[in-house]
């Protein structure tokens, strides 16, 4: 059983997305522990990428804050094993095919496991290239977690099958980012999911009010929420705790 | 040639969001479908030859030659199509196959602006709405090409992230599709990117080739010693090789942008500087640090700025089957005042990074060989630039 199950057995779950090292990881350390203070069920750590092209401009001046503060994946690894001495909840990597590739892949998920770090999310990694990362994932036991998008239709089931840790259902088109409105017919998609598979599916991109977490985790397991994050810690720097904790409250009592 | 799976050895491949893999599926299917089909290949064809003025020129550098003293030279003229480089090429192909597809918008990167000017012409052409990503720093860099993409009806929209030039606007075009599939087709100016684009670029260039082995062949009964052409992403290099990968007493040479040399941070030259990893889709060679972080790559040529590599050449490289040498930004200035000096030809800056490495080589090599050069632009767009590399301030 994928220790990442347990992020799901709190009722609906809140899944925070932080850049590690935006501005500092001292920051993204207070951060991540007022998240988990407030009822976040799963964090998503960033590792920050040069070019990160499925982001929009919120994640992207994380990603590039991040990289001018020096941070790096030796120093987020060595991080999260500090993270690890008091925060218990599932955490899994966000990051880019080529921070992992370039790392090498052997090396990295054997830190993955050795530091704690429960899954790793790569958007620019679709299931027909995931064999490239996939048996390596397993011998460390970490989940590769696939995501599903509006236009993946005949691809659903397919990839529902073959999922590990949770699903990670993409709202809308386009990048990361905060949206007024969410359009996309998630209820079919999701239903595809249940047809396929038992592992939970969590939605993501778009998603910034208590009242859009509700309706997404109404008809899903949980919510991911990145750029309403970001947003704050751009706004607040080395103070944003207190406010990410604040809105992560807000938003675990809207799942309720 | 392409495996099934869109891989080149070890490179190539399709690392894209979930959101675009049943896009870059159905341009698979629709390419499959058209690439032999007669009608197709008819109006294509027709294209080519009466709006591009295909066949290009195979021209014999006499006074280039005798003055070098070594191997006979020919200019394959690209700089000769409609809208002045071999981009056209590719993109009518690409225009046509999204018409075909029931497409009515084209997108496009582009780093020179050669790529948005032959896709801004290509969707005037077709009654097709076109949205250009450029950097900001390009901009500046090819101001008389944004005019022109404006003049011929497209949106040129200035890329400011990262440094703000190729690989950001390629970046940011690869975002504008992932928000907007189904009207929109990305038109890929070069062979990189996802499988197909590796593939369906390098077989609408390969016009290239299969007019030089033709023309080589009735001027010379035989063919050629050595193929050179520039290298960035590379398409107008696969597209000058692919018709000679065969034949092994071809030398296939690609020509790098070594920007203010190989041994300083401020270069292009990445099968020379680069490792493997996976960056815009495929996995190939790239500039980065040893964290994987896409390096700030530097040339003189704005379309050669890019710190990645086609699949395709990523694997002629790794078996030996075409040579890349880098070419500094001081010897292709050189060279392009050598050519237009020498033979009335002004070539595009990229293209003089080619004509650069000839000068090196030809001198050395016997006069009974031959060497094809392949001029993928006009060099019209390079002169304010080049002027000011001289210390003169010309303003257009």
């Amino acid at each position: 059983m994928s220790k990442i199950a347990s992020a799901f057995e709190n009722g609906k779950a809140f899944i925070a997305f932080i850049t590690c090292g935006d501005p500092d990881l001292e920051t993204t350390a207070a951060v991540v522990r007022a998240a988990v203070d407030n009822g976040a069920d799963l964090i998503e750590l960033g590792i920050p990428f040069s070019d990160p092209t499925a982001e929009g401009p919120v994640i992207q001046g994380a990603n590039l804050r991040a990289l001018q503060g020096g941070v790096t994946t030796d120093r987020i690894l060595a991080f999260v094993r500090e993270l690890r001495q008091d925060v218990k909840i599932p955490m899994v990597f966000m990051t880019y095919a080529n921070v992992v590739f370039s790392y090498g892949t052997e090396r990295f998920m054997a830190a993955c496991q050795e530091v704690g770090i429960d899954g790793i999310i790569l958007p620019d990694l679709p299931f027909e290239e995931k064999d490239e990362f996939q048996p390596v994932c397993r011998k460390y036991g970490v989940d590769l977690i696939s995501l599903i998008a509006p236009t993946s239709e005949n691809r659903i089931a397919m990839i529902a099958k073959e999922a590990e840790g949770f699903l990670y259902i993409v709202s809308s088109l386009g990048v990361t980012g905060t949206r007024s409105e969410i359009k996309t017919d998630l209820a079919s998609i999701v239903q595809v999911v249940r047809q396929n598979t038992d592992i939970p599916c969590a939605i993501g991109f778009g998603i910034s009010t208590p009242a859009q977490a509700a309706q997404m985790a109404a008809i899903s397991d949980g919510a991911i929420v990145g750029s309403a994050i970001i947003r704050l810690i751009e706004e607040h720097g080395r103070d944003a705790a207190q406010y990410v904790g604040e809105y992560v409250k807000s938003m675990k009592e809207a799942l309720q | 040639m392409t495996e099934s799976n869109g891989r080149f050895g070890i490179h190539g491949g399709q690392y894209v969001p979930e959101t675009l893999m049943n896009a870059v599926h159905e341009l698979e299917e629709a390419y499959v479908h058209y690439k032999d089909d007669p009608g197709f290949s008819r109006e294509l064809t027709e294209l080519l030859n009466e709006y591009a003025g295909r066949p290009s020129r195979l021209y014999y550098a006499e006074k280039m030659t005798r003055d070098l003293g070594g191997a006979k030279i020919y200019l394959k003229r690209e700089d000769l199509n409609h809208t002045g480089a071999h981009k056209i090429n590719n993109v009518l192909g690409q225009a046509l196959l999204a018409k075909k597809m029931g497409k009515t918008r084209l997108i496009a990167e582009t780093g020179a602006g050669q790529h948005g000017v032959a896709t801004a012409t290509a969707a005037a052409l077709m009654g097709m709405e076109c949205v250009i990503f450029m950097g900001e720093e390009d901009t500046v860099r090819q101001a008389l090409n944004v005019y022109r993409m404006r003049l011929l009806g497209a949106e040129v929209v200035p890329v400011k992230t990262g440094t703000a030039t190729l690989k950001d606007a390629v970046s940011e075009a690869m975002r504008e599709w992932t928000s907007r599939i189904d009207d929109t087709h990305y038109c890929l100016g070069s062979v990189m990117g996802p499988h197909p684009f590796p593939t369906i670029v390098r077989d609408f260039q390969a016009v290239i080739s299969k007019e030089i082995r033709e023309q080589i062949l009735a001027k010379e009964g035989r063919l050629p010693d050595a193929v050179i052409a520039c290298v960035g992403g590379g398409s107008n290099a696969i597209g000058s090789f692919y018709h000679f990968i065969g034949d092994q007493d071809v030398r296939l040479i690609g020509c790098e942008a070594a920007g203010r040399g190989i041994d300083t941070y401020e270069t292009a030259a990445t099968v020379n500087v680069g490792s493997v990893g996976i960056f815009h889709g495929m996995k190939s060679y790239f500039c980065q640090d040893e964290y994987g972080q896409i390096a700030p790559v530097y040339s003189i040529s704005a379309g050669l700025d890019y710190p990645g590599v086609g699949p395709e050449h990523a694997h002629l490289h790794d078996i030996g089957r075409a040579e890349y040498v880098p070419v500094t930004d001081e010897e292709a200035v050189n060279a392009f005042e050598y050519l237009a000096k020498t033979e009335g030809i002004i070539p595009a800056i990229e293209s003089a990074h080619a004509v650069a490495y000839a000068m090196k080589a030809a001198p050395a090599m016997g006069k009974d060989k031959i060497i094809v050069i392949t001029v993928s632009g006009r060099g019209d767009k390079d002169c304010a630039a080049i002027a000011r590399y001289r210390g003169e301030d010309i303003h257009e």
